[in-house]
């Protein structure tokens, strides 16, 4: 069944993964911070164009599968195995996400918006009078983990999140996603569970963003409620995934790195016009890139086709 | 033939949008491999029925059954699985995939499921029966109106569907497309498919049908052969209107 | 009582509020995200008139109401109207319209704090007890839940009675067919739309006579404003009046009885219970 371009593009994903391996051995302190953001977000928006990219629907419940991520490693490390944490962070997360799924994913785009705006807040506002109640303000997560440690477990996260990207992509659940982003009524006329799949792909996305969250929860050191579900992580990943296209596996990826670069560029000499500038970004991506990166680039391929077969 | 089961039936199936009666208490049986006609003028209830049947509604009371087992409560996406398949009246296609790829969204989703080589071929018959298959690497967007008819059309038959729903398959059709759409219909029939149609194109429906159901304003006015239903004088009262009559 | 009360006083600037979100989801078919930017720009309004010229809020809406309307049309006109056109489907253009607006709800919070930073702006206006049946209510909360009835009123007066509001009704039910029947759709999206903004502007500079508002609560005034309007139904007048009120006593009452902290988690959990039982609104009726 498979064809030498998917054996071609393994092996290049593979050959791009090792190399992103080598990074803590020859880069410093300050290009592994940046390598640990890009991994993170490349997770995030990969995984969130998954279910967004066929779909259409907008998920803005990335900070809230994140932050459930985060406590719980904050909460169990002490209890539990730490390698035991991540998986449990992800069965949360896709838990978290059927629940969501079932409730909303049935009804128009805009319901699931705000419904997922919504979900981290609500989240928030629990753990905060939880803490309130129980007199706990936050939770220290002390490991013995470095930036290493946590750099690689993104990694290989990522390397799954592809994995499984790629087999969606090639089983029936990917083609009926797609028929789905076309046109859900001829999918549901054809036989396709349509709710079944959305939430099934949902549930992938979910579980990833839980999952880097409890990959990351040791590096923050000292978690509370409005770190660990700052609605600016989720509306960061919706900019990064659409700038670099969600048509393609590979797309987010394109915009995570450029945006990485931009955004610490902004940060340190903007330091106060970061929200204004997020704003522009998600109208530059309307206006500008509605499809992406990648949208762009089959736009001039096209072009050059047609160039080709003209002359 | 009667003595068959029906493979479809319909009993007192009504729907009702508030206080409207689109369709109303409608009984009627399409035996196997029977291609049944269903007319009537504009707004009467036709397609209503259609979207009852394929389940894109729900009807508000009486029954639809698929050989014996009751049909009615269930989702779109079970009765396409049962063996129902459907075109739509305003052709609906997947305008991101090639026309091979549409073929195979019936193939490997619907009554029948196949994957993989299987669904290919399977998809590739289709086309080659609805007389598309050098188009099947054609991307959606660059068919002719006809041809995107036929691409629908193939992926309900990928389907293997057990009942065929055509919503005025045949309208928009230009003279030489109309003669090549309705020898297309009649291969089907000739293959022994059970289909229901609906529509408006009188020669259509008389070189055809088996049976037609006339309906007016929600309800059944006549049932009978071709022949016998367009002499009927109360279906050419509610086509023509009663100062005609 | 006091509970219900005082709900019920919130509840009605919570309406005018959903109201002007209603006109532009329910008639304009532009899901405004950055509703909430319009309300704390309204209340910043009259916090700065009255602050800077003792101008009392009641005054300052018929400023703030005729620049909102403005701004919002020439939004519509240079955003959104371009996106109305391109769109292939309601979809494309739901899902354009939410980053579009967000994206200006973000640049307009960055504005804001740009311009004046991210301190909580309060002023005390009526801050005088009244008494009503035994208990005592905060004179500012009385008056801003009569102006926005009067305004509730008006509006839906306008939008039964006038040629204009019935035929934006109209494009509210079937905007295809209203284009049949010689309506402007274009013309009178941009104008609901417009005035959607003018009439949260309005709900803004009421609602900061009694409530602390600063650049980021926007979004949650958004968040409010939706729940109330899909909880009415979209484009259904008499459902987000009562939505709203139903919001500001459940609101009153976690919040008294529970913790102030968990209110929009009341909210939210109320708007869960709506999705899963009655999606087409409390008064919608099933879509079939």
């Amino acid at each position: 069944m498979m064809t030498t371009t998917e054996y071609r593009n393994l092996a290049i994903g593979a050959a791009l993964f090792i190399l992103a391996a080598c990074l803590p051995f020859v880069g410093g302190a300050y290009l592994l911070t940046i390598g640990v953001t890009i991994a993170m977000y490349t997770v995030l928006a990969t995984s969130w164009a998954l279910f967004s990219g066929p779909t259409h629907y907008i998920s803005l419940a990335t900070a809230a599968f994140f932050g459930l991520g985060t406590y719980t490693t904050g909460l169990g490390f002490e209890h539990l195995d730490y390698w035991l944490l991540v998986p449990l962070a992800a069965i949360l997360g896709a838990a978290l996400a059927a629940i969501v799924g079932v409730a909303t994913l049935r009804l128009s785009g805009v319901y699931f918006v705000i419904f997922t705006l919504g979900l981290a807040e609500l989240i928030r506002q629990l753990v905060t009078w939880g803490q309130n109640v129980s007199g706990q303000k936050g939770l220290y997560v002390l490991t013995d983990l470095t930036e290493v440690h946590i750099y690689w477990q993104l990694l290989v996260l990522a390397a799954l999140v592809y994995l499984t990207g790629w087999l969606i992509g090639r089983s029936r659940l990917g083609f009926a996603l797609r028929i789905i982003g076309d046109d859900e009524e001829v999918a549901r006329h054809s036989g396709i569970n349509t709710a079944r799949a959305k939430v099934l792909l949902f549930m992938v996305s979910g579980a990833a963003a839980a999952a880097t969250g409890a990959i990351l929860a040791p590096r923050y050191i000292y978690i509370e409620p409005a770190l660990a579900f700052t609605p600016m992580l989720s509306f960061q990943v919706v900019i990064m995934a659409l700038l670099g296209g969600t048509g393609r596996l590979w797309g987010p990826v394109v915009g995570v790195i450029p945006f990485t670069f931009l955004w610490e560029a902004i940060s340190a000499s903007f330091p106060n016009q970061t929200t204004l500038l997020l704003g522009l970004c998600f109208l530059a991506i309307v206006f500008i890139l509605p499809k992406g990166f990648v949208g762009l680039l089959t736009t001039i391929r096209t072009r050059m086709n047609a160039r080709e077969a003209f002359s | 033939m009667r003595a068959d089961a029906p493979v479809l039936s319909l009993r007192g199936a009504t729907k009702r949008f508030g206080g409207l009666v689109a369709v109303n208490e409608i009984d009627f049986d399409v035996a196997e491999h029977e291609v049944m006609g269903l007319i009537g003028p504009n707004g009467s209830g036709k397609s209503t029925t259609l979207n009852l049947i394929s389940g894109a509604l729900k009807p508000t009371s009486g029954t639809i059954s698929l050989r014996g087992t009751p049909i009615g409560h269930l989702s779109a996406q079970e009765i396409a699985r049962r063996g129902i398949s459907r075109t739509f009246q305003l052709v609906r296609l997947l305008p991101s995939m090639t026309v091979l790829d549409n073929v195979r969204a019936g193939a490997v989703f619907g009554h029948r499921r196949r994957w993989g080589a299987e669904a290919d071929a399977h998809a590739m018959k289709m086309l080659e029966l609805v007389g598309l298959a050098r188009r099947a690497h054609a991307h959606v967007g660059q068919l002719t109106y006809i041809d995107t008819k036929r691409v629908e059309l193939a992926r309900t038959l990928a389907s293997d569907p057990k009942v065929l729903l055509l919503d005025e398959w045949l309208a928009g059709l230009n003279p030489t497309e109309l003669t090549e759409g309705i020898a297309l219909i009649r291969r089907l029939r000739e293959e022994g498919r059970t289909i229901i149609l609906v529509e408006h194109v009188m020669d259509a429906i008389r070189s055809l049908c088996d049976r037609c159901v006339v309906m007016s304003s929600g309800t059944k006015i006549a049932e009978g052969t071709p022949t016998e239903v367009l002499s009927d004088p109360e279906v050419i009262r509610a086509y023509l209107g009663d100062d005609d009559a | 009582m006091d509970i219900l009360f005082t709900g019920l006083l919130l509840g009605g600037t919570y309406a005018l509020i959903a109201m002007g979100l209603n006109l532009q989801y329910g008639m304009a078919r532009i899901m405004n995200l950055a509703n909430g930017e319009f309300l704390v720009a309204g209340g910043f309004g009259a916090f700065w008139f009255f602050t800077a010229g003792q101008v009392s809020p009641l005054l300052t809406i018929f400023i703030v109401a005729p620049v909102a309307f403005a701004i919002n049309w020439l939004i519509y006109v240079v955003f959104l109207r371009p996106l109305v056109k391109r769109a292939k489907s309601r979809g494309q253009l739901e899902v354009d319209a939410i980053l579009t607006t967000f994206g200006l709800a973000f640049f307009l919070v960055g504005l804001t704090l740009a311009f004046f930073g991210g301190d909580y702006f309060s002023y005390s206006y009526l801050a005088r007890p009244v008494t009503f049946i035994g208990e005592t209510y905060a004179l500012n909360r009385v008056v801003a839940f009569f102006a926005a009835v009067v305004i509730c009123g008006g509006l839906w007066l306008w939008l039964t009675r006038t040629r204009a509001g019935m035929s934006i009704r109209a494009i509210a039910v079937a905007p295809d067919s209203a284009r049949l029947v010689g309506i402007d759709v274009p013309r009178l999206s941009a104008l609901a739309f417009a005035l959607g903004g003018a009439v949260t502007a309005v709900g803004g500079a009421l609602i900061s006579t009694f409530l602390t508002l600063d650049a980021s609560t926007g979004v949650l005034f958004t968040l409010k404003a939706l729940i109330i309007v899909i909880m009415g139904g979209v484009g259904d007048v008499r459902g987000t009046v009562i939505a709203a009120l139903m919001l500001g006593i459940l609101e009153t009452f976690v919040a008294t009885l529970i913790d102030p902290g968990l209110t929009l988690a009341a909210a939210y959990l109320l708007f869960v219970a709506i999705l899963l039982f009655r999606p087409q609104g409390l008064f919608g009726r099933r879509q079939a």
